[in-house]
C-alpha cells in the first residue's frame, strides 16, 4: 500500500465517520463471536481429551489399517453369498418398514392437516405425537424393540416403521394442506359427499407427490437398515460392526463397498422410477 | 377421428393402459413385500404375542421401582441428573467439536469442488468424489472404525461427525458457491487479485450468511447424531442409554429419552431463530 493510498482513507474516514463505525462495530461482533466459538471449542478439546498424542498415534494406526483394508476380500465364495443374503435382508427391511409406515401415516396424515381434520385437538395430538416419534433415533427405536420382539430383523423393521411414522406423518400431512382445494368445491357442489371430495378431489392431487416421497424414504431407508445390525436388528451391521471389532479389515471394506453399490443401485432405480411417476417436474 | 364414440374409446383406452401398468406395479410390489417379510422373518404370530409387551414396556418406563407413576416424584425419576446432565454436556460439545471442524473442512473443500472456481476438472472430480465417500458412510460406521484406532471416548466419535458433516456440507457449500453472482469475483480479478483475494471479497461476503445457516442445520443434526455415538463406545450419553435399556432400568430410560428429546428440541427451537434471522439478514441486504 502506498502512502498516498493510506491518505486518502484517513480522509475518508475523517470525512464519514458515520459509515466508517458500522463497519467497525460489525467487525467488533464478527471479533467477538469469533472468540467465543473458539474458547468453546478449545473448552471441548480441553474436555474431551483430544491429545495431540492421541490424534497422531490414532491416525498412524488408521493408516496401518487402512493399508490393510485393501485389496477388500470376500473371503470365500462362501462368504461373498452370506454378505449377499444379509444385503438383501438388509433391503428387505427397508422396503417392509417403509412400506408399513407409508401405509399407517396415510390416514393419520389426514388427521394432522389443518383442512381435513377433525378438530384442533386431534390436530394437536397428531402432530406432537409424529414430533415424539422422529425425536427418538432409529437406533434408539432398535433397541426398544429389541427388548419387545427379540433380536433379529423383524425388530429392524419396527424400528424403520416407528421413525418413518413420524416422518411421513409430517410429510403427509403438509402434502395435504398444500393441495389445491378447487376440485375439492367442484366435488362438493355436484352434491358429491365429503369423502367423495377427498377421493375424487384430494387423492389425485396428492399421490404423485406422497409416492416421490415414499421413495426417497425407501433411498434414506436403505443405509439406515444397514446400521441397524449394530445393536442387533437385522442386516448387514451386524457382520460389519464384528468385522471391525474383529479387525478383518479386507472383508469389511468389501462389506462397505458392498453397501455402497447397492445404496447408489437403489438410488438410481427410485430416481427413475420418481420421474416416472411425476415426470419431468422436479419434486 | 373425433367422433364422441371414438374420442371416448380413445380415452378408455388410455385409462385401460394406466389401469394395467398400476396393476402391473401393485404385482410387483404384493410380490417383493411377500418375498421381504419371508426374508426379515416377520410373523404375525410374534407380533401378536409381544405386542402386549411394547405397550407395557411403555407403561413400565412411565412408572417408578414403587410403582408410583413417574410424574409423581421428579426427584426420584431423576435421581442421577447430575451424571446425565454432564453426560448431555458433553455429547452437546461432541457434536460443537464435530460440527466445527467438519464445517472448517468443508470450508476450504467447498472451493475446490466448485466448477467456477477451480478450473482443473481433475481436481473438481476428485474432491467431490471425497465429499461424496464422506457422506455416503453412515457416521456410526466411522466411528465404529475410529473406535478400533483411536480407542474407546468421544474423540471417534468427534471424528466421524467431523467427517460426515465435511462431506454432507461440503457438497451444500459448493452448491452455494456455484450459484454466486460472477460479477463481483471478476471485479476482484480485473483489479488484479488472487485466487484468495476473490474468495475472500468477492465470494465470501456473498455465502456467509447461507454458509452458517447450513452448518447450524448440521449442528442439530449432530446432537441427534453425537447422542447414539455411545451406543459403539464413541463418547457421549449413549453409552449410558444402552446400558439401561439393555439392563431394563424402566425409568432411568424414560427419564434419559426425555432429556435427550428435549434438549434435541431445545437446540433446534434456538438454532431456527438464529437462521431465520441469518436469512433474513440476506433478504433484506
Amino acid at each position: 500500500m502506498s502512502a498516498a493510498h493510506t491518505k486518502a482513507q484517513e480522509d475518508l474516514r475523517a470525512r464519514y465517520p458515520q459509515h466508517f463505525k458500522a463497519v467497525y462495530r460489525g467487525r467488533g461482533i464478527a471479533f467477538l463471536l469469533v472468540l467465543l466459538a473458539g474458547l468453546v471449542f478449545a473448552f471441548g478439546v480441553h474436555r474431551l481429551d483430544m491429545s495431540y498424542e492421541r490424534i497422531v498415534g490414532g491416525l498412524g494406526e488408521l493408516g496401518s489399517m487402512a493399508l490393510r483394508m485393501i485389496p477388500p476380500d470376500p473371503g470365500s465364495w462362501h462368504r461373498a453369498g452370506m454378505y449377499a443374503y444379509a444385503m438383501l435382508e438388509t433391503l428387505a427391511i427397508a422396503l417392509l418398514g417403509t412400506l408399513m409406515a407409508a401405509i399407517a401415516a396415510f390416514p393419520l396424515g389426514f388427521l394432522a392437516a389443518r383442512n381435513t381434520t377433525i378438530n384442533g385437538l386431534v390436530k394437536f395430538f397428531a402432530r406432537r405425537s409424529f414430533d415424539t416419534l422422529r425425536g427418538v433415533d432409529i437406533l434408539i427405536w432398535a433397541l426398544i424393540w429389541i427388548n419387545v420382539v427379540g433380536l433379529g430383523p423383524f425388530a429392524g423393521v419396527l424400528a424403520l416403521f416407528m421413525s418413518d411414522l413420524g416422518i411421513f406423518g409430517k410429510l403427509f400431512s403438509e402434502a395435504i394442506e398444500a393441495a389445491d382445494d378447487k376440485p375439492v368445491e367442484g366435488v362438493l357442489s355436484t352434491g358429491g359427499s365429503s369423502l367423495a371430495a377427498v377421493r375424487f378431489g384430494i387423492l389425485p392431487q396428492l399421490l404423485p407427490v406422497l409416492l416421490s416421497q415414499v421413495l426417497y424414504a425407501f433411498e434414506s431407508n436403505t443405509r439406515s437398515a444397514s446400521i441397524i445390525g449394530i445393536v442387533g436388528a437385522g442386516g448387514i451391521g451386524l457382520i460389519l460392526s464384528e468385522q471391525i471389532r474383529t479387525l478383518q479389515l479386507q472383508e469389511m471394506s468389501f462389506v462397505i463397498l458392498l453397501i455402497l453399490g447397492t445404496v447408489s443401485l437403489i438410488d438410481l432405480g427410485c430416481a427413475r422410477l420418481r420421474f416416472s411417476i411425476i415426470g419431468p417436474r422436479a419434486l | 377421428m373425433n367422433s364422441p364414440s371414438s374420442r371416448s374409446q380413445a380415452y378408455a383406452q388410455a385409462v385401460a393402459a394406466k389401469r394395467r401398468h398400476i396393476w402391473l406395479g401393485l404385482l410387483v410390489l404384493g410380490v417383493s413385500v411377500l418375498f421381504a417379510g419371508q426374508i426379515a422373518e416377520i410373523s404375525a404370530s410374534k407380533f401378536l404375542d409381544n405386542i402386549g409387551s411394547f405397550t407395557s414396556y411403555f407403561y413400565r418406563i412411565a412408572h417408578l421401582e414403587n410403582g408410583q407413576w413417574v410424574i409423581s416424584d421428579p426427584a426420584e425419576w431423576f435421581w442421577g441428573w447430575k451424571k446425565w446432565l454432564a453426560l448431555m454436556g458433553e455429547t452437546l460439545l461432541m457434536a460443537y467439536v464435530g460440527t466445527l471442524l467438519g464445517a472448517s473442512a468443508a470450508l476450504v473443500l467447498c472451493f475446490l469442488a466448485s466448477k467456477n472456481m477451480t478450473h482443473n476438472t481433475w481436481v473438481v472430480f476428485a474432491t467431490r468424489r471425497v465429499l461424496e465417500i464422506s457422506r455416503t458412510v453412515p457416521e456410526i460406521v466411522f466411528a465404529l472404525i475410529f473406535v478400533v484406532a483411536f480407542s474407546l471416548g468421544p474423540l471417534p466419535g468427534i471424528l466421524a461427525l467431523a467427517i460426515h458433516t465435511t462431506g454432507a456440507l461440503g457438497k451444500l457449500f459448493a452448491e452455494v458457491v456455484e450459484n454466486v453472482d460472477m460479477k463481483p469475483v471478476d471485479g476482484v480479478l480485473a483489479t488484479g487479485g488472487t485466487w484468495l483475494h476473490k474468495v475472500r471479497f468477492a465470494v465470501l461476503p456473498q455465502v456467509a450468511s447461507n454458509f452458517a445457516s447450513y452448518a447450524l442445520l448440521r449442528f442439530e443434526i449432530n446432537v441427534r447424531g453425537a447422542a447414539v455415538l455411545g451406543f459403539v463406545g464413541a463418547g457421549g450419553i449413549g453409552q449410558t442409554l444402552l446400558e439401561v435399556i439393555r439392563k431394563f432400568y424402566y425409568a432411568d430410560v424414560s427419564a434419559l429419552l426425555v432429556l435427550i428429546i428435549g434438549t434435541v428440541m431445545l437446540i433446534d427451537a434456538v438454532t431456527e431463530r438464529i437462521r431465520h434471522r441469518l436469512l433474513g439478514e440476506e433478504r433484506a441486504g
